[in-house]
């Protein structure tokens, strides 16, 4: 079993990201839920250590370490304001795009510490993607032009229909939209648009995609839909969700964390959090009592 | 049992009087409006003609007054640079402030300062550019550019103010998503954010032009008035609203004639103007 890891591409200089090739190959089955799929692209593995994050002098995140394995899908979840979209941001560097909001601590792509002083964001952000609460397609852009945005806006230029197509398909979305790509995107079904905005950040081939609750504004049936896309997406990244719906953590994750007032208080398999927890506010949370 | 009560006749009656009050209010306010417009067409469709346009005022007191063909000209040129470098600075102002600047100290001094030039009376930067630019004899005394950066000033708040509020009106959502895609700042400005907001910075900036357009303060001593046409922005020149202030002032009635033709083709370019702009935009528009 030969356990190669993909090149990390985190670089000073944005732009010119070597072309990865996809790597086919098999990674120890961490759970036996893993050991059932296949893995075609070894993604790599993020790792937090002691993370502090602040709005102004609110103290979001209160030293948080733990580690996202690669190729799976890692759920947080915890009552409103527990911290776990904060953290998630921390990860790719979004929550300092925040007036007053700042960060400290270590998180890691395999080896490549992210907040080191000569790592420029917009190049983590490009190995880290991120789907968010709400379906954002870009207002002005057709279908074809949202998904094409994700290389216009990282400076690829050259024939982008290959690509839009690839990600439309790695979206399932493509069969519903190919007669109609020069359409709005606005114009797409609500769990339409949040395929659309997966697709588009597919599409600028990231490593590591965040989820912050990617289906809250969905119906069950596009619910559904997303899960499914999920199960197939970590094959090729390692995927971290957060959700405001457990059933939908014991759904799509391997392991899942569970938050309180900015501290993580377990962390584990996703079964485990959810039938036999040790933190007795994990009992409680997972069984409804209060949040 | 559940009663569902009829609508009280109380609150009937009031619901009667307010509607009735706030139509007599916009009908109030539409008096004026109505009368500007019927009396700007009886006055002034009398003076239009093929030669109103296309001759220069003569300058004679007796005989045929001549027309505002150098008035117009003046005014486009005038007017045109003018906002050549107000719209794209006040444009640039307002994305500092609301992309850069947000709520920092200095971008919260730049928004007081923008307000405060608002209420700047328009002699004030006709006086200022007249000390500054004339008085000082830089480029000759009196030319058609000083006239423009005088409009540029009373133009530039207009702008930035407006196109603030637009661009406050693109939803962060966006501007995140793009940044999430590993997008430089500059460029989510340049593909998400200005486009998004296009709409409403060309009518913003229009409002700004047809307001520059029809000052006449700023340029009574700064372009000064001239009969002639030139396309020369370094020289003296005339323009419609200076056109109109001479004019009105004179006792014969075909010289008073000519200023509400000067008037009314003022008012018929700022709406020649309005339309094409809301041409531009439906065309912009995806369907």
């Amino acid at each position: 079993m030969s356990s190669q890891s993909k090149e990390v591409r985190v670089s000073a200089e944005p732009g010119d990201q070597p072309a990865a090739a996809p790597v086919v190959t098999q990674v120890p089955a961490p759970t036996d839920r893993a050991a059932a799929r296949e893995v075609r692209t070894v993604a790599p593995t993020v790792a937090i250590q002691d993370l502090h994050a602040y709005y102004g002098d609110q103290h979001a995140v209160r030293g948080v370490s733990m580690t996202y394995a690669a190729n799976e899908v890692t759920a947080m979840i915890g009552p409103s304001g527990c911290g776990k979209s904060t953290l998630v941001r921390c990860i790719n560097r979004m929550h300092e795009e925040i007036v007053g909001a700042r960060a400290q601590g270590t998180v890691t792509l395999d080896e490549a510490d992210l907040y080191d002083d000569d790592v420029d964001p917009v190049s983590v952000r490009r190995t880290i993607g991120m789907v968010f609460q709400k379906p954002n397609p870009f207002p002005t852009m057709s279908i074809f032009d949202n998904v094409a945005a994700g290389l216009r806006l990282t400076g690829r230029r050259g024939d982008v229909k290959d690509r839009v197509e690839t990600s439309l398909r790695g979206a399932g979305l493509w069969d519903e939209v190919k007669d109609r790509l020069a359409r709005p995107g606005m114009g797409l079904s609500g769990g339409q648009q949040q395929r659309l905005c997966i697709a588009r950040t597919i599409a600028v081939e990231p490593d590591v995609i965040i989820m912050d609750e990617p289906c809250s504004a969905l119906d069950p049936v596009a619910t559904l839909r997303i899960e499914e896309l999920i199960e197939e997406l970590k094959r090729d990244y390692t995927i971290i969700i957060v959700t405001h719906n457990m059933q939908q953590a014991a759904r799509v994750a391997d392991k899942t964390a569970f938050m309180l007032t900015g501290e993580l208080v377990e962390f584990t398999d996703t079964r485990t959090i959810f039938t036999n927890p040790s933190d007795t506010r994990t009992e409680e949370y997972v069984t409804g009592k209060f949040g | 049992m559940t009663t569902i009560a009829p609508v009280a006749p109380r609150r009937r009656r009031t619901d009667k009087t307010m509607r009735g009050v706030l139509l007599a209010g916009t009908l109030i306010a539409l008096v004026p409006l109505v009368f500007v417009v019927y009396y700007l067409l009886k006055q002034g469709l009398g003076a239009l003609s093929w030669s109103f346009f296309t001759s220069d005022p003569s300058g004679r007191f007796l005989g045929d007054p001549g027309g505002v063909r150098s008035a117009i000209v003046g005014t486009v040129l005038i007017v045109g640079l003018a906002s050549v470098i107000a719209v794209p600075l006040g444009i640039g102002i307002a994305l500092y402030l609301v992309e850069y600047g947000k709520a920092s100290r200095f971008a919260n001094v730049v928004r007081y300062f923008v307000d405060v030039m608002t209420g700047v009376p328009s002699i004030v930067f006709g006086l200022f550019i007249y000390i500054v630019l004339v008085l000082s004899g830089i480029g000759g005394n009196f030319a058609g550019w000083k006239g423009s950066i005088a409009l540029a000033l009373l133009m530039l708040p207009v702008v930035s103010r407006s196109a603030e509020v637009v661009l406050n009106l693109v939803p962060d959502s966006l501007r995140e998503s793009a940044l999430a895609l590993g997008s430089p700042r500059w460029r989510v400005v340049a593909r998400i954010v200005l486009p998004t907001a296009m709409p409403g910075l060309v009518t913003g900036s229009l409002l700004a032009i047809a307001r520059g357009a029809g000052e006449t303060a700023p340029l009574l001593f700064t372009a000064f008035a001239v009969n002639s046409t030139t396309w020369n922005l370094g020289n003296q020149m005339n323009s419609l609203p200076i056109q109109i202030f001479n004019d009105v002032r004179q006792a014969q009635s075909n010289i008073v004639e000519r200023a509400w033709g000067a008037a009314l083709t003022l008012v018929l370019m700022i709406l020649a103007l309005t339309l094409l702009a809301r041409l531009i935009q439906r065309r912009s528009r995806i369907a």
